[in-house]
């Protein structure tokens, strides 16, 4: 971000906790729960069922091979782990980092197995939609997107490999400039109708692939996340730094305590930090009473 | 000083077939794709993995279509004996339980859902007290569950050992190890009793090392109902919140 003034900060003074491990705070605690299955374990007979992701077959039987719930679908029988690397669906929202440039095409980190393609032709570039890609724009490449940039697109396709391609032919799509990236697991967004998200005073992109992107909201007509224009020169107020700020420490604490994030529970969670200050919010106490009262709000008690 | 003494203990205490304390956590982390924290009697160790992601910089000649590539690192911290050592990784003893280390686990990933596609499993052991590598791979199980990555089952290591009178031990400490006793190292596949790994750092005769063999595997078995049990403890916590995944 650009231009933080020494009198924005204000308080100074640095607090830190310290404390031994058996001291610390959890934000999970046990629960009732479903029949779970551990890598290994065997699940039935494989007479007259399919075998779906998180199985294999043994000796004619059916065996977990991740840790999580059963599903079972008519005779489709999976496995869910509660953790794992992201899996993208056509139509998926997602956030994510340019690693390389390559013919045609940049290379994007966006938390899957493998990283995915944006292929040049499935980029708006400045100057009309219709507009012929030529030679020119291939060397032209590096100048939209370098690596490091962050970018906001669409899945395309998800190739039998496992390799996404995006596009971005879309003006909410396209380079992201001033903002702050926070990191989820991915299991943990709610696949919803909307990614992009104005509320508690900011914008926010939630990546369904846990990568979510918070930004002050952009001002009347000029496009806030769309196309190639990054403007740094922007001066964030430090009224919009501080929701920021709190909107960040919240996602910590939803993703900590492994509550799903989306936009109702963002919301909630925000409603209850607003009476600490930014900076009470990296405690584990007050962590775990925003994660309490979010859940009471939301009626998911254990 | 002996190994068993004429009570049929042993140094700390312990019957022949006594394993030491076993704790362990899952999820140490957050900003990693699994974690996990095994303490078996003084021995401490540290997992973490990465992945499964896009093969990056040294490791690109490694893709393969046909499955991951498997990228371990076995390190000691320069604290974690009794003397401070300075360099601690890529020296003999650290580089042999690194290929230790892959081998066992490639017995039991399942590389071939994951094409072109790289694990990182890096151990880091805070504290040595003897049965490093066992307690290694323990936790390394544990983390690689924790990253959903599929397994065939648990693979689960433990060592074992002669003591006096040709009486067969479990879970060595390092004063046994450092007493002179040979030490057998074996991991094993719980579930199908299968196993992946055996290694011995001495001689003994031939005829004790079925009772040996079976000893160690007591302890894997043991070992493997206590990590077993501390994952679905996991689960259970963090399960719950979202609904199991579910949307």
């Amino acid at each position: 971000m650009a231009g933080l003034d020494r009198e924005d900060i204000g308080d100074k003074s640095v607090s830190a906790s310290f404390r031994l491990a058996s001291d610390r705070i959890s934000l999970l605690t046990p629960c009732e729960h479903p029949e779970l299955y551990t890598p290994g374990q065997d699940i039935g007979p494989e007479t007259g069922l399919l075998r779906g992701h998180g199985t294999y077959q043994d000796n004619g039987r059916i065996k977990a091979s991740v840790a999580g719930v059963l599903e079972h679908v008519n005779k489709l029988i999976m496995i869910r782990p509660l953790k794992s690397r992201y899996n993208g669906e056509i139509g998926d929202v997602v956030v994510g980092r340019i690693t390389e440039i390559q013919q045609k095409r940049w290379r994007v980190d966006a938390n899957a197995r493998l990283d995915a393609v944006l292929l040049l032709s499935s980029v708006n570039l400045p100057g009309g939609e219709l507009r012929r890609r030529s030679v020119e724009d291939e060397r032209m490449m590096r100048q939209y997107l370098s690596e490091g940039d962050l970018i906001s697109a669409e899945v395309q396709n998800v190739f039998s490999e496992g390799t996404m391609s995006l596009h971005t032919r879309n003006l909410k799509y396209g380079k992201l400039s001033q903002g702050v990236l926070v990191t989820v697991p991915a299991p943990l967004i709610k696949r919803s109708k909307t990614h992009f998200h104005t509320i508690c005073g900011i914008s926010l992109i939630i990546g369904t692939n846990g990568y979510i992107w918070l930004y002050p909201t952009p001002k009347s007509t000029e496009e806030g996340a769309g196309g190639f224009a990054r403007n740094l020169e922007l001066r964030v107020e430090p009224r919009e730094r501080e929701a920021i700020a709190r909107m960040q420490c919240c996602i910590n604490a939803l993703a900590e305590s492994r509550m799903m994030v989306y936009d109702t529970s963002l919301v909630a969670a925000f409603e209850v930090a607003n009476k600490f200050s930014v900076k009470e919010l990296l405690k584990p106490e007050v962590k775990l009473e925003i994660v309490m009262l979010t859940q009471h709000m939301m009626g998911l008690n254990c | 000083m002996e190994l068993l003494n004429d009570q049929g203990l042993r140094l700390d205490g312990r019957k022949p077939d006594e394993l030491r304390l076993i704790k362990c956590k899952l999820g140490i982390f957050t900003h990693t794709d699994g974690s996990a924290f095994v303490e078996q009697g003084n021995t401490k160790v540290i997992a973490v993995v990465y992945g499964p992601h896009e093969v990056r910089n040294v490791h690109r000649a490694k893709t393969s279509a046909d499955g991951a590539f498997v990228n371990c690192q076995y390190s000691m911290a320069a604290f974690s004996m009794s003397e401070r050592k300075k360099r601690n990784r890529g020296d003999r003893k650290s580089t042999e339980a690194t290929i230790h280390l892959h081998q066992t686990l490639a017995a039991v990933i399942r590389t071939e859902l994951m094409p072109k596609s790289q694990i990182d499993v890096f151990i880091e052991v805070l504290q040595s007290d003897g049965g490093n590598f066992a307690a290694s791979v323990n936790a390394a199980t544990l983390a690689l569950i924790d990253a959903g990555i599929p397994l065939r089952e648990y693979v689960i290591a433990c060592t074992a050992s002669l003591g006096t009178g040709n009486v067969p031990m479990v879970d060595i400490s390092n004063l046994e190890e450092s007493l002179g006793g040979p030490t057998l190292t074996v991991a094993v596949l719980p579930r199908s009793s299968q196993i992946a790994l055996v290694e011995m750092s001495q001689r003994f005769h031939l005829d004790f090392l079925e009772p040996v063999l079976k000893m160690a595997m007591k302890g894997c078995d043991y070992t493997f109902k206590v990590l077993d049990m501390a994952v679905e403890s996991y689960l259970s916590e963090i399960g719950k919140p979202n609904n199991w995944g579910q949307a």
